[in-house]
C-alpha cells in the first residue's frame, strides 16, 4: 500500500478497481486542520480525469500496471495479435486496448503494451513510424516551401495531411502522438 | 603569479597597462568574457587565443593589457587560468542562475518584501521583537507536529510558531509588537509547505481581530506596491488584487457557495468539513481578489476567543489569495481558565490519537492568569507572500535553501 506521502506524479494507484495515473498533486493543510493531498488522476483505461482528495495517512492501493515490449504479428477477427518479445507469449488485443495505435500497425511493429492485472489496457507505438503513401493527388514539383497541404492515405488506412510535393508510393515519417506528417524518408 | 588588481581599478588604468584580475565569469559572448569581482566588473577580450575556454560561473584569473574597453588577453601563457573552480550542472551556481537568474532575482524580491514589512510596522509604532526558537513546549495543537531537540537534561522543541512567547510580551505590557521568525513543523512538505519556514506574527493589544484584518490588507497591499509597483500578486499565472478592502466572507457562506453544504450538516464531522474545505472551497477563495474568511465555528477556535455577540463563532479569520491560505489571525483568547481547558482537551486528544505528548506551557498560562488585554494577532506565511509577489508556484523557488537543498 502507498501512503499519502508517497504520492508523486506518475504514481499508479487503484481507485474503485480502476488503475489511475497521478498527473498532479498538492499537499494542503488548513491552518488548524489536518493535512490532505489534493490529486488529479487519469484513468489509465478510459483517460477520464478524476480529482480526489486524500487525508494524510490514508492508504492507497497500488495499481498492478506493468508494461511489456511486444511485436505486432497479424490481424485476427476484430482484434490484433501481438507477441511478447521476452516470453514469446502471444496475445490478442481488442480495439479498446489498441485504440489509436491501430493506425500504425505495420507488420513487425514494436509497441509497448500496458497490462493491468495481466490484461492489456493500452498500446503505445514508437513516437515515429515510417510508412508508405498508397493514395494521394499527384504532387507538384518545386512546391516545397508553401504551407498548403493535401490529404494522403497511408498503407494502414490512416489519413494524413502532407505537403503538395509528396507523391504516391513515398515513404513518410509520421508522429504517432499527433498523427501528423514529419518528413519524407529517403 | 602576478598579484590581482580589482576590476574597478583596472578599468581606470592608462591604456596599454598590463594587469592581472581574478573574478567570476558571468557572461560569455564569443571572445568577450564578462568578469565580476568584489569591486565591479570588466570585460576580457580573448582575441584570437583559445585559452581553455572559461565556463559560465567559473572563478578565473586572467592577465592582459587594458585597451580602454577590455583587458586583452593575448598569449596562451598568460591566458585565462581557472582558480580551481569547476561549476557543476547541478551545483549551486547553476541552480541559482538558471532561467536568466530567476532564483537570484527572487532572493532580491524576498529581501525587498522583508524590508517593506519592517517599514510598514516601524512606521506604525510596532516594536520588532525576537523570541526563542527553542522552547519547552511547542504548543499542543492536534494537527501540528514539532521537531524535538536534544537539549541534554532538558528536552526542548523548535517552535511551530512564536505565538505563545509573543503573547507573554503582550502580558508584559508591550502592546504593538511584530516578529519575522523561523518556524518549524514536521511532516509538512509540498508546493506551499516547507518544514522550516518564515512566519510574520504581529499583535495589537486593546484591539480585536477586525483591527488586525485591516493591518493585513494594508500591509500586503503596501508590500505588493513596493515590490511590484501595484497592489496585485500573481498566483498560478493569474493576477490577484490585494488592494484594500479585501472581500469578506463567513465560513458558512463559503461552504454553501462553493461546496453546496450547510455548516450545520457537516460540522459534527470535522473531517468531512475539512475534506470539503480543501477540495471545493479553498481553491475557489480569493481567485481574483484577496478574501478574508471569518466566523470560524467555535469548535475550531484554536487560540481565538469566541465572538462576544455570537458565541457559536470564534473571533478568527483566514485570508486567501488565489486559493492559497496566506494567514490566520485571532481576536486572542485571554481567559486563562478557558485556555487551560482547551489545551487540556488538545492534550487528551493527542494522547487518544497516539500522537507525541507535548508539555503544557505553564508560563504561557501564567501570563494569561496575570492578565492580557483584549488583543488581536495574526500569523502570515512570508514564503507564500514572497512566492505570490514573485509569481512563483512553489515556496521552494523563493527560499535560498529549501529542505531538499540543505
Amino acid at each position: 500500500m502507498y501512503e499519502t506521502s508517497d504520492i508523486r506524479k506518475g504514481l499508479k494507484v487503484l481507485i474503485d478497481k480502476q488503475p489511475y495515473n497521478v498527473v498532479d498533486f498538492q499537499f494542503v493543510k488548513p491552518g488548524k486542520g489536518q493535512a490532505f493531498t489534493r490529486t488529479k488522476m487519469k484513468n489509465m483505461i478510459t483517460g477520464a480525469v478524476l480529482e480526489r482528495t486524500f487525508k494524510s495517512g490514508e492508504k492507497l492501493a497500488p495499481a498492478d500496471v506493468e508494461s511489456s515490449e511486444m511485436q505486432y504479428l497479424y490481424p485476427e477477427g476484430d482484434g490484433w495479435v501481438f507477441m511478447n518479445t521476452k516470453s514469446y507469449d502471444q496475445m490478442t488485443l481488442d480495439a479498446d486496448a489498441v485504440g489509436d495505435c491501430k493506425h500504425y500497425l505495420l507488420d513487425g511493429l514494436m509497441v509497448e503494451v500496458q497490462l493491468f492485472d495481466g490484461n492489456p489496457i493500452a498500446v503505445t507505438p514508437p513516437t515515429f513510424v515510417e510508412m508508405m503513401v498508397i493514395e494521394t493527388e499527384p504532387g507538384f514539383k518545386g512546391d516545397s516551401t508553401s504551407n498548403v497541404q493535401k490529404p494522403a492515405k497511408m498503407e494502414t488506412g490512416l489519413m494524413v495531411q502532407v505537403p503538395l510535393f509528396v507523391e504516391q508510393d513515398t515513404k513518410l515519417k509520421i508522429d504517432t502522438r499527433t498523427g501528423t506528417y514529419v518528413e519524407r524518408v529517403k | 603569479m602576478a598579484r590581482h588588481k580589482p576590476a574597478a581599478i583596472v578599468c581606470r588604468l592608462p591604456i596599454g597597462s598590463r594587469a592581472t584580475v581574478a573574478g567570476r565569469v558571468v557572461n560569455i559572448d564569443g571572445g568577450r568574457v564578462r568578469l565580476v569581482d568584489g569591486s565591479g566588473a570588466l570585460t576580457l577580450s580573448l582575441g584570437h587565443v583559445s585559452p581553455g575556454a572559461p565556463a559560465l560561473g567559473q572563478l578565473v584569473q586572467a592577465t592582459g593589457v587594458w585597451d580602454g574597453t577590455a583587458l586583452v588577453v593575448e598569449t596562451r601563457r598568460d591566458g585565462v587560468a581557472p582558480l580551481d573552480s569547476f561549476p557543476k550542472a547541478e551545483g549551486d551556481y547553476a541552480h541559482f542562475t538558471a532561467d536568466g537568474g530567476r532564483r537570484v532575482a527572487n532572493l532580491h524580491r524576498r529581501a525587498a518584501v522583508l524590508g517593506a514589512i519592517r517599514v510598514y510596522f516601524d512606521q506604525r509604532g510596532f516594536l520588532e521583537v525576537e523570541t526563542p526558537l527553542m522552547v519547552r513546549s511547542p504548543g499542543t495543537e492536534v494537527h501540528i507536529e514539532a521537531f524535538s531537540v536534544d537539549g541534554g537534561r532538558d528536552r526542548r522543541f523548535l517552535i511551530t510558531s512564536p505565538e505563545m512567547h509573543m503573547k507573554r510580551l503582550l502580558g508584559a505590557g508591550l502592546s504593538k509588537i511584530y516578529q519575522i521568525s523561523r518556524a518549524f513543523r514536521r511532516d509538512e512538505a509540498g508546493g506551499h509547505h516547507q518544514p522550516e519556514f518564515t512566519m510574520l506574527e504581529w499583535y495589537r493589544g486593546f484591539a480585536d481581530a477586525s483591527a488586525v484584518m485591516e493591518d493585513t490588507e494594508n500591509l500586503v497591499a503596501a508590500v505588493a506596491e513596493e515590490v511590484r509597483g501595484e497592489a496585485t500578486v500573481q498566483v498560478a499565472g493569474r493576477n490577484v488584487s490585494v488592494a484594500p478592502p479585501w472581500h469578506r466572507l463567513r465560513v458558512d457562506e463559503a461552504l454553501l457557495e462553493y461546496a453546496g453544504l450547510t455548516l450545520s450538516e457537516v460540522l459534527p464531522d470535522e473531517e468531512r468539513f475539512f475534506h470539503a474545505w480543501v477540495e471545493k472551497v479553498e481553491p475557489a477563495l480569493g481567485r481574483d481578489r484577496a478574501t478574508f474568511v471569518t466566523h470560524w465555528p467555535a469548535s475550531m477556535a484554536s487560540l481565538a476567543r469566541l465572538l462576544p455577540d455570537d458565541p457559536t463563532s470564534a473571533d478568527r479569520f483566514e485570508a486567501y489569495v488565489g486559493g492559497i491560505e496566506l494567514c490566520n489571525g485571532f481576536g486572542e483568547l485571554v481567559d486563562a481558565r478557558e485556555q487551560r481547558g482547551r489545551i487540556e482537551a488538545e492534550v487528551a486528544l493527542r494522547e487518544a490519537e497516539g500522537l507525541p505528548a507535548y508539555p503544557i506551557d505553564e508560563r504561557f498560562l501564567g501570563a494569561l492568569e496575570e492578565g492580557l488585554p483584549d488583543s488581536g494577532g495574526n500569523a502570515l506565511g512570508v514564503d507564500r507572500l514572497v512566492m505570490m509577489v514573485c509569481g512563483e508556484d512553489r515556496v521552494s523557488e523563493v527560499m535560498a535553501f529549501p529542505a531538499d537543498r540543505v
